[in-house]
């Protein structure tokens, strides 16, 4: 959590939009323990991080529409997804990731 | 999503447990409770609040994951207070530590009754620099469970009445610096300061892991590499 705060607290100062992605569920090996975050800012900042760099491109580019609609996603990423083939883990380990808009 | 709620209560060293919906319409929604039973927001189910601020109140507080609460997925996740150090002495060595630590993810304050050693000039990087007294200054400071705590004046002085603050404050972490000799002078002054032996016991001393280094940066480092390994549980306090 603090590892993103000092970027968030700027980012909502400066009057941009921020969503925030926490690891919920992992399986197997996963390099960030549950509850890890990354923040994305509405100007493509990013603060933080939810895998060894993996799959935050793609949860970057699913945040988009969070920011935008303010409505709450959970995404699946691992070898049993069919993602696994284009963003896949190198870990070969599962990862849950829950994305939503910061609101206040 | 109570995300300002949460900040402010981490920073100002509380615990928090935050519930939020993992599945369904209501994905997202989230409750955050208090140890001491408030809180703030709503899993939009009477039923699950309820059940979710028993789990946030009880005496061993829920592990961070998913888990089933009346039937419905809910992510949980238990939040400590930021971690954070107290460093007593501007001194050459506290310079590279405020670097270390705060990369570290540490909240880092320090303090030292002497200003021409504390100034921003030395200390644009501290999260927040104080000069004062460091005994009236850590008697006043809110000092929680997460809480660390490096003694470098090199002064008993200013050293020793702040030590004795922290210990019986029961903070995570007490560390000094010094030799085994000038340690040992600083347990005579504690013990007769009126302080029992099993707190004079927890005192990382002398401070950091071993690294061999003699150089600023390089005992800086070493004290670094002995907050991460309590933190994580690796070195018990006292234990060495």
């Amino acid at each position: 959590m603090l590892d993103i705060l000092s970027d968030v607290d700027r980012w909502r100062a400066d009057g941009q939009r921020v969503a925030v992605a926490t690891v919920i569920r992992t399986v197997g090996s996963s390099p960030r323990p549950l509850g890890s975050k990354m923040a994305v800012s509405g100007d493509g900042g990013i603060a933080g991080s939810v895998s060894g760099g993996c799959i935050e491109g793609a949860v970057i580019e699913e945040a988009q529409s969070v920011l935008e609609d303010g409505q709450p996603k959970r995404l699946s990423y691992g070898i049993s997804d069919e993602l696994a083939w284009s963003v896949g883990l190198t870990c070969g380990g599962e990862v849950e990731v829950l994305v939503e808009r910061i609101d206040g | 999503m109570g995300f300002d709620s949460l900040r402010q209560s981490l920073l100002a060293g509380e615990r928090v447990v935050s519930f939020t919906r993992a599945e369904g319409g209501e994905l997202g929604a989230r409750l955050l409770v208090w140890p001491d039973g408030r809180s703030e927001g709503t899993l939009r189910d009477a039923e699950l609040d309820r059940t979710a601020l028993g789990l946030a109140t009880a005496d061993i507080l829920p592990a961070t994951g998913l888990r089933e609460i009346e039937g419905v997925e809910v992510f949980v996740e238990t939040f400590e207070p930021l971690p954070q150090l107290f460093i007593v002495g501007a001194v050459h060595v506290a310079i590279h530590l405020v670097h270390f630590a705060r990369q570290l993810g540490f909240r880092t304050v320090v303090v030292d009754a002497r200003s021409a050693f504390a100034t921003a000039e030395r200390f644009p990087h501290a999260d927040e620099l104080v000069v004062e007294w460091p005994a009236d200054y850590l008697a006043r400071a809110p000092l929680h469970a997460n809480t660390y705590c490096v003694f470098l004046t090199h002064d008993e002085k200013l050293d020793n009445p702040a030590l004795q603050v922290a210990l019986e404050a029961g903070v995570r972490y007490v560390g000094a610096l010094g030799s085994s000799r000038t340690h040992a002078k600083r347990v005579a002054a504690l013990r007769e300061a009126g302080l029992g032996q099993e707190l004079i016991d927890r005192i990382h001393a002398p401070i950091g892991l071993d690294l061999g280094g003699r150089r600023p940066e390089e005992i800086a480092m070493a004290i670094a590499a002995e907050l991460v390994a309590v933190r994580n549980g690796r070195q018990a306090a006292g234990e060495r």
